[in-house]
Formats: structure tokens, sequence, C-alpha cells
């Protein structure tokens, strides 16, 4: 039996704002004026042009004292020191890897930076220096922490914890950086049987729960003969799907957002959550949800 | 972007299991959204999505002389262009392979007179014809390039209007046409039994249909057939890998009940109204 095949005229998309009765932000333009007394400092997308204070990216106003800065909506990564980040492995060098994290330099991930299989003080041979490939390899996936960040904005990663480390069987999903609600831990097992990394960068990774993480050393050990069963493939699809509507609606992503779009999602079948009129629905129910439980 | 090998893994038990990961079935179609009429100095033009797969094709229209081997029949010219925002591969000259490859498959399925009729655009046999150029424009590429390119093209041609000639005079060697002051007063051409095109990619053991980019690449083999009608225009294969023949009969049969599939309900959308309004595609 053939599914239907939908195709839609733009003219009928959705295009409902979410943010009803709610304050939304000024949002400047680029070359918007955002001020005309010359007494403020020039910020972070910001530029000064005749007198005027003029916004360089589309965003919104922050103000520290008399620094005036534009924090744009969307942007590629920038990042800060102990923000957590999925990345995909681009390049092995030298004793290092390049990781692409969605900033506008690729990241570093130095070889003394990862616990490698055998204990944290392990002094690194030359003989690892060989094996860089065989611990991660152009193309695989990564989680880790941001040690540093140099003077060109590109960052030093490290991955010296037990939660970081190589991904297994998953889905990567990219969203804007920006959507990502910062919170204590980006590492959530959620009830209902798949775990989500959230990535500060915008990447988000969803994984089946691990049951042993014991054995799990060093975090180089991917298990590729394992089947996902058809129940957990069925939740990773429902998450994935749901993320992605509310990131088309701009609604900012945290274990609970998560949640309440999964609950919300379950009258659908998991492919319908590819309509566009379904994840407009979902994203709605959610924000409401979120709204309801904020006042309460 | 490379998948790694734990990704795929996950990809294609999926695909065995008959549930990919966005939720689909093996033969299951994402929603697309289509605009025609978006670009206002084209004859016709169109604009498809699928889901990250951005398509504009533009309709051109010039007068020209036809072959000498096809006196009484029109031209028509597919030249795509991969702009270098839809994927980084495609900076400098890195798209420009995908590119003719795309064109050609595109010229050999609107070969047959049957797919489309080139006499009606001759305006007088042996001298004077109208030559269309179909210019695609790739957007962005979220995989399945081929089949969202071959429905934007169908799109696109329903779309446009050709000229209404009143009268050819002879002067000579010298062709004068009038063409028609009344610019609504046009002449649509008969797109119905266009191509359009359906990828089947084999991914493991199974044949999928509408493979996205991280499908594309746990692909073994992938083909294209073109549908027109009932009838296959075109069958080529896309990249290495190799099908068994009783696979290769899967795949057509399937192919060809997706591609009618599909023919219908770009037709249906295109029959309905059209839009008042422009949605571009800055939104």
């Amino acid at each position: 039996m053939l599914q239907e095949i939908h195709i839609r005229l733009a003219e009928t998309r959705d295009n409902t704002p979410l943010a009803i009765n709610q304050r939304v932000p000024k949002i400047f333009t680029p070359g918007e004026i955002i001020s005309e007394q010359q007494e403020f400092m020039r910020g972070h997308g910001t530029y000064e042009e005749d007198i005027y204070l003029k916004a360089s990216v589309a965003g919104i106003k922050e103000q520290v004292n008399k620094l005036i800065s534009i924090r744009p909506l969307k942007s590629r990564y920038n990042g800060e020191i102990g923000d957590v980040v999925v990345g995909r492995i681009t390049e092995v060098q030298q004793k290092r890897w390049k990781v692409d994290t969605n900033s506008r330099l690729d990241s570093l991930l130095l070889l003394s930076s990862v616990n490698l299989p055998g204990g944290e003080l392990r002094r690194r041979s030359a003989e690892d220096e060989h094996m860089m490939r065989q611990y991660l390899q152009e193309g695989d996936l990564i989680s880790a922490e941001v040690q540093n960040v140099f003077s060109d904005g590109s960052l030093s990663l490290h991955t010296r914890s037990f939660k970081y480390g190589k991904l297994s069987q998953g889905v990567m999903l990219k969203v804007f950086p920006s959507l990502i609600k910062r919170s204590k831990t980006h590492f959530h097992d959620l009830p209902i049987g798949a775990s989500v990394i959230l990535g500060n960068n915008g990447f988000v990774w969803i994984s089946p729960t691990m049951v042993n993480q014991e054995d799990n050393v060093g975090g180089f050990t991917q298990n590729l003969e394992e089947v996902v069963p058809r129940g957990t493939r069925e939740t990773i699809g429902r998450l994935r799907n749901c993320i992605l509507a509310l990131a088309q609606s701009n609604v900012m992503l945290f274990d609970t957002s998560i949640l309440y779009a999964y609950e919300e999602s379950l009258k659908y079948n998991v492919a319908e959550l590819l309509l566009p009129e379904a994840m407009v629905d979902v994203a709605i129910l959610t924000q409401h949800k979120l709204n309801l439980s904020e006042y309460s | 972007m490379n998948l790694c090998e734990a990704e795929k893994t996950f990809i294609l038990h999926g695909v065995e299991e008959n549930f990919r990961v966005d939720g689909r079935e093996r033969s299951q179609y994402r929603p697309m959204e289509l605009e025609t009429n978006v670009v206002a100095h084209a004859f016709g033009s169109s604009r498809l999505r699928l889901a990250n797969t951005d398509v504009l094709v533009a309709v051109k229209i010039e007068t020209d002389v036809p072959s000498v081997d096809q006196p009484d029949e029109g031209k028509i010219e597919f030249f795509v262009d991969c702009s270098a925002n839809a994927t980084p591969d495609f900076e400098g000259r890195g798209g420009e392979e995908l590119a003719t490859e795309i064109a050609n498959s595109l010229t050999s399925a609107y070969r047959s007179t049957k797919a489309f009729n080139l006499s009606k655009l001759c305006i007088l046999k042996g001298r004077k014809c109208w030559k269309l150029y179909v210019d695609i424009l790739l957007l962005e590429c979220g995989g399945n390039l081929y089949d969202a390119v071959s429905l934007a093209v169908k799109a696109a041609l329903w779309n446009t209007d050709i000229p209404r000639v009143l009268a050819v005079n002879l002067d000579g060697n010298n062709v004068e046409m009038e063409v028609s002051d009344n610019i609504h007063e046009c002449v649509k051409l008969d797109i119905v039994p266009a191509p359009v095109m359906v990828t089947i990619s084999k991914i493991g053991e199974q044949c999928v249909v509408d493979p996205s980019a991280a499908e594309e690449q746990c692909a073994t083999a992938s083909m294209v057939v073109a549908v027109s009608q009932d009838r296959f225009t075109t069958v080529l294969q896309s990249g290495s890998g190799s099908l068994h023949p009783s696979t290769l009969r899967e795949s057509l049969k399937l192919g060809l009940e997706i591609g009618s599939k599909l023919d219908q309900a770009l037709i249906e959308v295109l029959k309905q109204k059209p839009a008042k309004k422009q949605i571009g595609f800055l939104m």
C-alpha cells in the first residue's frame, strides 16, 4: 500500500506566530539606528556611521551600562568556555583532531585533552599518535566541552570526563544555536526511553538510552551489532520530528519543552509529524503548555 | 558531510525495519511545498521545497531557427546552476559535474515526443521556432535532487505563457512575425504528459524512494527513472554500485508506481487556482 504524496502550495502555509499575548523584544534589522547619542560604546553586532550607532545584524539589543551590542537571532555558534557541544571530526592532524562544531572556524581537539583507554593519568606516547585514527576518524561524532576560546574565535575542546566522548547509534539534528536554552545540564535521559544531548552549538543528538555505562571506558566504543528495537526507534523518530517542529516555530529547546512536544505529538503518527500543519499544531500546543506551567 | 559508521548502521537498520529515521516507510515521500510564478521577468517559473532541498526554475523564451533534422519542431534546453550556497562542495567548479548530469538526464527525459511535444513550438516550418531555455538553480541540497528538479521543471513549464503569434509574413529571406499586443493573450503548453523523475536508492537489501541526504550516503546503488503517463522515458543510474536483475525489476516497478502517483499529486496541485499572494523564498 503506497502512502499519499503531499504537495502543498506555498500560499496555504500556516505562518501563525506563537508568541501571542507575550512581550516580544524589539528586533533590530541591519542598518537600523540604535541610538542617536554618542555616549554609548560600540559592542558586537553594531557599527558607527555618521553620528549614529547602527545594527549590523538582525537581532535583539543587549545593554550593559554604556556598552550596546546586538545579539543575532540566527548565527553561527560563538563558543564560550564550559559549553557542551556536539561535533563531527573533519580532519586528523598531528596530535589533534579538527572538529566541525557549526562555528566559523573548525574547533580543535588535542590528543592531550581526551581520555585514552587505560586510565586518566596515562602518558601519551608516540604510539598513541599513530593510533589516533583508530580512536576517532573523519565523520565520527563526539560530545565535548569547550576548554578554551582562542583570539580568532576558534575553540579548543576537551572530552576529559566519562560523559563526553564518541557517540554511537542515533541521529543528529541541526538547529540554530540561539534556540538551545542554557541550563545546568545538557545531557538528558528522558523517561520515554531515549537520551538527548542538546549541544550549545545547535547540534542535537538523540540516541537510545545506554544501560551499562561502565564498560564504555574512555568513550571510544561503538556498538555496531546492536539493533535498536522498533519501540525505541519510534521514540527517537518522534523526538526528532518534534524538535524540528519546535525549531521551525522558534520555540526554545530544553528538556521540558521537548517532553511537552512529545506528549502533544502522540495523537499523530511519526511520519505525520513531517506535515507542516502537524508541526505548527505541536509547536502551538507546546508553547501553550509552557505558558501555563510558567504561571501556575 | 560524512556520516560515521554508527549513524549509517542506525539508518540501515531503520530501512530494514521499514521505519526510517524520520518515521517514513520505505515508499513514502516527504511533504513538498510548491509555488509558481515567483520570478516576475520570466515567462514561467516555480520554486519547490522538499524538506531541505530547494529548487528554483525559470523558463525563458526566444525565437530560433529549427534544426535541419527536425524542421517542424521547436527546441528546449536545460541548464542547471549549482549555487555554492547550497553546499560548500559546489564552490568553484565543484557542482559542474552534477549540473551536467542533471541537465543531460532532463534532456533525455524530455526527448520523447509522447512526453513533450516540440512541434507546438514551431512557428514556421524550417524557418522559425520558439526555443525554451529552462534555467534551474539549486538553492539548497537536502537529498533527492533529481525528483525535486523534475517536479519544479514540470511546474515551471505548466506556468509558462508563450506569446500568441497572430501572423507570419515571409519577406524574401526575412521571417516577420506579429505577436499579440495583449500580454495576457498567451498560449499554454500541454504539460500533462511531461515526465517526472523518481530516484530509487538501494540501502542494505531494500529499495527506498525519496532518500534524504544522510540516506543517500548509505545507499549502495541508486537509479533514476523518468515516468511519463505510465511509460518510462529514461532510466539511468546515478553514482556507482550495481543492482541485481531481480532488484532492478522490482525497483522499476516501484518507480513506475511512485512516478504516476507523484505526477497525479503534482497535476492536482497545479490545477488549483494560481496564488494571489507571493511568498517567495526568503520566508
